[in-house]
């Protein structure tokens, strides 16, 4: 039997969008209204599904819709979705800076939360009255602080300058020594927000290490939220991909990860335009873009050794011999790989509608998802760009170690790079 | 589903919920959280006047300076009459006392905007933050006092008329009672801000004005003879009765209110009770409006 440590039922949290102002005592009024006459809350009913992109109807947003799970004793639980999915706001619940809306969360232990690293920090006072200041906040007795003060201030490598106010640290100091403190907490449940991605490579790599330390090694029930899927798929157990203020999947943490780049991308591998919305100008109309393989057949995925294509279908509505598209490609870090254009050929378009395939080589791109913007531009009279139409659609380039067209040989993690070509690498010998 | 039952009936440790309970005042808790009070009371204590020339010594030039003032203004000026006790040792006795109420108020009433990056990231018991503000005032209020029974001293040894009296013993107390009222007004305060920030620019001059009803340089008694149409709002203003009885107590002038303090004693339990009630119910959720 699994050792439930922390159970959510149906837990929701609406928010109220806008300002707060005369309107907001007018609701509160009519709220008490209700409630006095023992009646529900009026404006529970009326939240929608949180989608930042979309224009709402109403005021109230749900920032969570129903939310159930339970983690067992030592389990390690990742908490992944797009920025606004709700991750935030389910911490903040669970760490009880806010309450919800509706529904309970049960806990069977000591909870710790780092929502952020150095919470409470005085600049003015000196690193160890910090040490004190903050490890009090966390929720640690004098006693455990000064039990553990020298490894603190060890871990933090910032010895030197322990007596020092932390208004004269550097950032990274500063950071340092609030991830010591925290490092040292000793709840049953800790919950972590993505505190680890500041610092140093260095200090980065001790910090994960030092995670490991707590989850493997010390069996503690730890809660992670982050945007970095190397950290979260070395550390965790399980999964929960949030969307929209709901759990759209629960499970092995490897499928939550593919489950959420997936939906996160919105894959799309092509993307066509009807009149009213193409990007155009008077003289150039992009009808259809899409990513095709050696066979020019649309696919979404293509394995590392494979080439890609993207085809771009446009409409030329002015004869014109000035117009070059061009391509700029995108990783989901949204890092900008490259841009290309078209060479500085003439071509006489008259009035009618094109086909035009850019090729990206073989064993070039990175394993992951790419983006894609499509522009068209001409230089005649000044540089003039009739549309850029950028991350409407993309691709994924995969190099599964278990296919046979892997480039991996024997390495299973995550290849570092926003793109890996194959290189020539000379052996010279010295006999 | 003997194993079905053993999950649901699991003891858990806690719970959240959406709804507080009506009243919850978790001592336990708070005692567990002890430490971080001595801490956060340090903090305030010692950062204040960090890179001050002076330091602490702004803790006496204030209630000096400003005594100093009032002597002059009211004593000197308008002629108000402080009996044979010398008007500035009145002045510093009543300013010390109002000090301590007045940074007690305005100190809470702003705990959920000051502690709002704290508060908004890690879970501790809210009432914490208030009852930082009350105790590292008292450390001030300490400093204060013992300035008031140097100058005590010196206008004794001068010849004053001023004596300590048995009641003097019980000036702890009152200055509890005190810290009380204020922290209960600030907690309801600062539970209502949070929403409607209105409040807070009520508080800067409203603190003003009750100074002016609180008694605080002229005996209570000269209302009642000078104004007795008015009386009745100092006659309801329990700040009046305490720094009237501290003063008793401080200087032995005045007379010593009975039934006043009872009043007072009264509503400050209901105005705590309330303030707890209000600050529960906010600190579960301040946070998505302030």
């Amino acid at each position: 039997m699994k050792d439930i440590i922390l159970k959510a039922e149906n837990i929701s949290k609406q928010y109220r969008l806008g300002l707060v102002g005369t309107g907001t005592l007018i609701h509160d009024l009519n709220r008490w209204w209700h409630t006095i006459r023992g009646k529900e809350d009026p404006y529970l009913k009326i939240g929608e599904a949180n989608d930042r992109t979309v224009k709402g109807e109403s005021d109230y947003v749900w920032a969570l819709q129903d939310i159930n799970f339970e983690i067992a004793k030592g389990e390690v639980v990742g908490i992944i979705g797009k920025n606004g999915a709700g991750k935030s706001t389910l911490l903040k619940i669970l760490s009880r800076v806010t309450s919800p809306t509706t529904g309970s969360v049960k806990f069977g232990g000591r909870v710790a939360s780092l929502l952020e690293v150095g919470t409470g920090f005085n600049g003015e006072m000196t690193g160890r009255e910090n040490i004190f200041l903050n490890g009090a906040i966390l929720g640690m007795t004098k006693k455990e602080i000064a039990s553990k003060l020298d490894e603190i201030i060890e871990f933090s490598g910032c010895e030197r300058y322990i007596d020092t106010p932390v208004k004269r640290y550097s950032s990274g100091m500063y950071v340092r020594l609030a991830f010591a403190v925290a490092a040292f907490l000793e709840p049953e449940i800790l919950i972590v927000d993505e505190v680890l991605a500041v610092g140093d490579a260095e200090f980065q790599k001790k910090a994960i290490g030092k995670m490991q330390d707590i989850s493997k090694g010390e069996g503690r029930t730890v809660l992670f939220v982050s945007h970095n899927m190397a950290a979260v798929k070395s550390l965790c157990t399980r999964g929960i991909v949030l969307e929209h203020g709901k759990v759209i999947f629960e499970g092995g943490i490897d499928e939550a990860i593919s489950e959420y780049l997936n939906r996160g991308c919105k894959l799309n591998s092509g993307k066509s335009y009807n009149d009213e919305d193409a990007p155009a100008s008077e003289i150039v109309k992009l009808l259809e873009t899409e990513s095709i393989d050696c066979k020019f057949k649309n696919r979404s995925d293509y394995f590392i050794n494979e080439k890609v294509g993207i085809k771009i279908k446009f409409e030329i509505l002015i004869e014109t011999d000035d117009l070059a598209l061009g391509i700029n490609l995108y990783n989901s870090e949204d890092i900008h790989i490259l841009s290309s254009h078209q060479k500085n050929e003439k071509i006489n378009y008259t009035i009618g509608i094109y086909e035009t395939i850019v090729w990206f080589p073989n064993n070039f791109l990175a394993e992951g998802y790419h983006f894609c913007g499509i522009a068209a531009m001409s230089y005649k009279g000044g540089f003039r760009v009739h549309f850029h139409d950028i991350h409407k659609f993309s691709f994924n380039i995969i190099d599964d170690y278990a296919e046979n067209t892997t480039r991996r040989n024997d390495y299973k993690a995550k290849i570092p790079g926003v793109i890996r070509p194959i290189l020539k690498w000379d052996n010279i010998s010295f006999l | 589903m003997m194993r079905q039952r053993d999950i649901n009936d699991k003891d858990w440790l806690f719970e959240i919920t959406p709804k507080n309970k009506f009243f919850s005042l978790n001592f336990k808790e708070v005692w567990q959280y002890r430490d971080l009070l001595f801490l956060f009371v340090k903090r305030d204590v010692v950062t204040v006047y960090k890179q001050t020339v002076l330091g602490p010594l702004w803790y006496l030039i204030q209630p000096l300076f400003t005594s100093v003032t009032f002597t002059i203004v009211f004593n000197n000026l308008a002629g108000i009459s402080t009996g044979a006790v010398p008007p500035f040792l009145f002045n510093l006795a009543s300013i010390t006392v109002w000090n301590y109420f007045a940074s007690c108020l305005t100190g809470t009433s702003n705990t959920f905007a000051a502690n709002a990056g704290i508060f908004g990231k890690v879970y501790f018991p809210r009432i914490i933050a208030p009852l930082t503000t009350v105790i590292s005032n008292l450390v001030r209020f300490g400093i204060q006092l013992v300035i008031f029974f140097a100058f005590f001293l010196y206008f004794y040894f001068k010849g004053a008329l001023i004596t300590f009296n048995e009641y003097t013993i019980w000036l702890p107390f009152v200055i509890a009672v005190m810290g009380v009222l204020g922290l209960g007004l600030g907690m309801i305060i600062s539970s209502m801000v949070t929403k409607y920030r209105d409040l807070n620019y009520l508080i800067g001059f409203g603190m003003q004005l009750l100074m002016y009803v609180s008694g605080v340089f002229y005996p209570m008694s000269l209302i009642h003879s000078k104004m007795p149409h008015y009386a009745w709002i100092i006659q309801y203003n329990p700040v009046a009765y305490i720094i009237e009885t501290a003063r008793y107590m401080l200087l032995g002038i005045g007379e010593f209110p009975v039934g006043g303090m009872l009043y007072t004693l009264i509503l400050t339990f209901c105005i705590f009770i309330i303030g707890v009630l209000l600050f529960n119910r906010t600190e579960k959720s301040f946070i998505d409006t302030v």
